[in-house]
């Protein structure tokens, strides 16, 4: 293995590192919701800062091997896509802390219901963005795909809970400071699945070397 | 890969030997018209080989064969024919070295040795041809009032770009570069990958480079060859961002064998 490898190695460890943070983030951000815990909302208010340092550290990284190591094909390839996908596990992270700041507002105030689809999404973006970064390391394309498929789903549930939402609203004027919250938490976990696509997208071109944003889904 | 009506030249099953080491085999590669193709690929793979048929050079040693043909557009004549001269083909085929070779003459002479050759002896036009040809290396302001000195008073990268000129004179189609700019410094080094990008307008390059940043910042094409063959050749873009060929990858990623 050359000195190369061994960066290229140390960085990828830099981005699950990452992952791993964001992806609990994510959950705890939900649980601190559903479990009115302002201690853990709070834990991934403060965890953010890590995460946004680790942000700032891969990119420097990834500039320095391509000014000095000057990377072709492949190398080229994955260094790209380490620092674009490090931009959007830095807005998970972020879309995380919005969930926490709801929930640290709600917790203040009665429930209006059971949470039981936000869990629901929440348990599928965690899995998008876990496999998504599986899919980066093991450079696999099929789990990829994989995880492109599964957004409908998250789209599917965020319209079904705005209706739910709405309804409540309708009925009590009582109920619309808290549904705007839990509608919001809904929007941020439909973004987190969006960001989760995105990267499963860069796994693609890593892969195959094909941008294939913005275009409909090649069949396979 | 290349649009017929775009080719300037293309090699087709062309084999060479250097007695009996079968050093080409079967390249087939498309030159198109105004256009960079770059040749990179490890030392002894062929790529100074496959540049150097292009002109005939090989012709200058005994024992050497090519087999197949090179066919240059749009007449459609095969250089490699023994009834095409290579003295004529050297004209409109010229070369440019990896270290630059002046002839020991003034900066005028060196220019006009190939009009010369060729019988023309008229000052004004010779005065013309260096003009332009000088001008057209980007080296006209900064020799313009001393032509009479001699080549050798010029520095590494004025030098090359003085042979670039003399190459020039004789109004080639394709220019053949060898590692033009392997002993130069980055300064004169960009200079001339300037040139070449600005020359292609006119003319038709071939650039055979160790230095694979040079050529993915100037060419078009890139081929890679290893051990005779042409492994990939596709836009230069495509080899250095997804090549499809391991080989290629394992070559310009630095992890080769």
């Amino acid at each position: 293995m050359t000195r190369f490898d061994e960066e290229l190695m140390r960085l990828k460890e830099m981005v699950l590192e990452m992952g791993a943070m964001v992806e609990s983030s994510i959950k705890d951000s939900v649980k601190s919701l559903v479990e009115r815990d302002d201690e853990l909302a709070k834990t991934v208010i403060e965890r953010d800062h890590q995460i946004n340092t680790l942000d700032v550290q891969i990119d420097e990284e990834c500039i320095r091997l391509i000014a000095l190591m000057q990377p072709m094909a492949g190398d080229l390839r994955f260094l790209t896509t380490a620092m674009k996908i490090t931009t959007d596990l830095e807005r998970m992270g972020d879309n995380s802390v919005n969930i926490a700041e709801r929930a640290l507002e709600l917790n203040r105030e009665p429930i209006l219901k059971p949470y039981i689809d936000i869990p629901h999404m929440s348990r599928i973006a965690q899995g998008m963005t876990r496999d998504a970064l599986d899919a980066f390391v093991r450079r696999d394309k099929k789990l990829a795909m994989d995880v492109i498929m599964r957004d409908d789903e998250v789209d599917d549930l965020k319209y079904g809970i705005f209706e739910e939402l709405i309804s409540y609203m309708v009925r009590d004027p009582n109920t619309v400071s808290r549904a705007m919250k839990i509608s919001f938490v809904a929007q941020y976990l439909e973004r987190i699945a969006d960001h989760a696509t995105n990267i499963a997208e860069m796994v693609i071109y890593l892969v195959a070397g094909k941008i294939i944003r913005h275009m409909a889904l090649p069949e396979e | 890969m290349v649009e017929k009506s775009r080719l300037k030249s293309e090699s087709k099953n062309l084999n060479f030997y250097y007695g009996n080491v079968h050093a080409l085999k079967n390249v087939n590669m498309p030159i198109e018209l105004n256009k960079v193709t770059a040749l990179i690929g490890p030392s002894g793979c062929g790529k100074t080989t496959l540049l150097r048929c292009f002109n005939r050079m090989h012709d200058l040693y005994p024992h050497n064969r090519y087999e197949g043909e090179i066919l240059l557009y749009p007449e459609n004549i095969n250089i490699l024919s023994s009834a095409v001269d290579p003295i004529e083909i050297r004209m409109r085929i010229s070369m440019v070295f990896q270290k630059p070779n002046p002839f020991p003459k003034s900066l005028y002479e060196n220019v006009a040795y190939g009009l010369r050759v060729r019988g023309v002896n008229k000052k004004q036009v010779l005065d013309e041809k260096v003009e332009k040809s000088l001008r057209g290396a980007a080296l006209w302001d900064e020799v313009k009032d001393r032509l009479n000195n001699s080549a050798f008073d010029l520095s590494g990268g004025q030098q090359q770009r003085l042979c670039i000129a003399r190459a020039l004179a004789t109004d080639p189609e394709i220019l053949l570069f060898d590692e033009p700019t392997s002993a130069l410094d980055p300064i004169a080094t960009s200079k001339i990958e300037e040139l070449v990008i600005e020359l292609k307008k006119k003319l038709t390059i071939l650039i055979v480079t160790h230095n694979m940043q040079q050529a993915a910042r100037i060419s078009d094409w890139t081929g890679f060859m290893m051990l005779g063959e042409l492994i990939e050749f596709d836009k230069t873009e495509k080899i250095f961002t997804a090549p499809s060929e391991k080989l290629t990858e394992d070559y310009i990623t630095g992890r080769f064998g």
